[in-house]
């Protein structure tokens, strides 16, 4: 009998070396990508390469119009996503009947989020861009975005809604709450953890995207800012921004890799450094947010 | 059947009749009539499956929240002669009337204070001193006020089993319901906190009609002055507790309260 537990345990420890192999494969190829590119891009990190356009001179280039075009963008994308996916989200989990056309609905909104990105891209050149005639702006771009995370956010929204117990729902509906009142005082509480994990996610997927963004016709090359968003006269908000062109930061890091000079490729790297830290730092935030939110929900 | 009630001035809170209830093309209860008396406390007994819950829960329209269910009948509120089940009543309205407590202790995972005062908020009591004289008197009045006085804005979760199914009750308790619906609420607590709650059911029924689903005919005996026995979706017998227990009328009911079934 010992020699079959031990043949079964050699199984076990086989398994195991298995999935650690696999694991590792995985982890040490991303981890070697980033410490390469970290390297090749160390020289370029400093304030200047911060705060300044892209030069002809690869020396003098740096990436201010991409992460100030990135982080508008990506202001503009939440702004859409957010509002529409999570109301979505609430929408199907606790106001629409449970029959065939929800059943329909769920199957597109999952398909959608596996639509090849460029599609997305072509769908935004056509409407936003030439149909509404938002030119090939910030606000085109951040639509786009908007498009493409929104199955993202309202499945987060839709799972994190599905964790809260019933019995919590009929606790409150017991006391002559309506639905409104129920969402608002217990579903969007309770599930805003496991909501904003998912926009940070999609929002993370979005600011890595590089095909529609090229598709609707954002510039490689800028060496201006948007006008600033905030002014000193009245009215001083300003939303001409909005409709401002622009680059992001994965356009001028393939920008920069498409460049003959060695010079550039460094500039590439450092770029990606800040990008892949851009990520890192959202999902970062996800995940301490998830925390936070969670500590005072239990049932 | 239901036996001959004893002639002393019984006013009744609801009055049921004819009732059946659907699950989609499943009858899950058939045709029950009885009345539930003004300030007593009602039991419903009888083996798992036998519609008790579902019964109870037709009393504040918890089943509209689900699609397919279908209610068959009249259960008629008083004073004001409302048939709680007719389409013309909106169940929000039903459930502010009538309170419910559930078997699993439910809280809020919110303090203690926004537990109890959920259900005024609901009813658009924005006055925070308003809000305070009710919770604290629905915490007193659930026999929890001395218990949790100095933590009333930290998180209901720490509170005990049975401390949390009393904050329930509070909970309930303090919109003043007319009716209170209780659905085996003491089957997840140990005995110490189950008699705390029994006790409690005893105190208030001096102020509102209670009625309660067990599967613990011991617990009915205790703190029943009516009990209602069901078998698969039918009201078998019903009446005066104490009556109920020692002489059944029907074959059944003796069966199941000598513990020869169910």
């Amino acid at each position: 009998m010992r020699a079959l537990i031990a043949k079964h345990k050699r199984r076990d420890v086989l398994f195991a070396l298995l999935g650690l192999l696999a694991l590792m494969i995985g982890i040490l190829t991303f981890a070697a990508l980033f410490v390469d590119m970290a390297l090749r891009g160390f020289g370029r990190l400093d304030l200047d390469f911060f705060t300044s356009f892209p030069s002809r001179h690869a020396g003098q280039a740096g990436i201010l119009s991409a992460w100030v075009g990135s982080t508008l963008v990506m202001a503009v994308t939440a702004a859409f996503a957010v509002p529409l996916g999570v109301a979505a989200g609430v929408y199907l989990e606790e106001y629409a009947r449970k029959n065939w056309v929800t059943d329909l609905i769920e199957i597109n909104i999952t398909n959608l989020a596996g639509v090849p990105s460029i599609v997305y891209g072509l769908l935004a050149l056509g409407l936003f861009v030439y149909q509404f005639g938002l030119g090939q702006s910030i606000l085109s771009a951040g639509l786009t975005l908007a498009l493409l995370i929104l199955p993202v956010v309202i499945v987060a929204t839709r799972e994190a809604i599905r964790s809260i117990p019933q019995i919590i729902r009929e606790g409150s509906y017991a006391l002559g709450a309506t639905r409104w009142q129920t969402v608002r005082y217990h579903i969007l509480p309770y599930s805003s953890a496991g909501i904003l994990t998912g926009i940070i996610i999609g929002m993370a997927r979005a600011i890595g995207e590089t095909a529609p963004i090229i598709t609707i016709g954002a510039l490689t090359f800028i060496a201006f800012l948007p006008p600033a968003p905030l002014q000193a006269e009245p009215p001083y908000l300003s939303f001409e921004w909005l409709l401002s062109p622009f680059t992001v930061m994965p356009i001028q890091m393939f920008n920069w890799t498409s460049r003959p000079e060695a010079a550039f490729q460094a500039n590439a790297a450092a770029a990606g450094f800040v990008l892949v830290a851009m990520t890192l730092a959202m999902n970062a935030l996800a995940i301490w947010l998830r925390y936070r939110l969670r500590r005072n929900i239990k049932w | 059947m239901v036996n001959d009630l004893p002639a002393t001035q019984l006013a009744a809170k609801a009055e049921v009749s004819a009732l059946s209830f659907y699950y989609g093309d499943f009858q899950a209860l058939k045709h029950i009539s009885m009345p539930v008396h003004e300030r007593k406390v009602t039991a419903l007994i009888g083996p798992s499956g036998c519609g008790k819950s579902t019964f109870l829960r037709c009393f504040n329209r918890m089943h509209d929240l689900y699609p397919g269910n279908r209610y068959d009948g009249r259960i008629v509120l008083q004073p004001d002669n409302t048939d709680l089940l007719s389409r013309d009543v909106d169940p929000i309205e039903v459930r502010m009337r009538i309170g419910m407590v559930f078997q699993k202790p439910n809280p809020f995972p919110k303090s203690i204070f926004e537990n109890v005062a959920y259900g005024l908020r609901v009813r658009g009591e924005g006055s925070r001193r308003a809000l305070e004289e009710k919770v604290e008197q629905a915490l007193e009045d659930a026999a929890l006020l001395d218990e949790v006085k100095d933590r009333l804005h930290q998180p209901a979760y720490n509170l005990s089993g049975g401390q949390q199914q009393r904050l329930c009750i509070a909970r309930a308790l303090a919109t003043d319901p007319e009716l209170l619906l209780f659905d085996e609420p003491t089957s997840a607590l140990d005995p110490i906190a189950t008699a705390a709650i029994e006790e409690l059911i005893h105190d208030l029924k001096e102020r509102v009609t209670i009625l309660i689903v067990t599967h613990n005919m011991q617990q009915a005996a205790r703190v029943s002055d009516f009990t209602a026995y069901m078998y698969l979706g039918e009201l078998i017998e019903f009446g005066v507790t104490d009556e109920l227990f020692i002489k059944p009328q029907m074959k059944q009911t003796e069966d199941y309260i000598t513990g020869r079934f169910g």
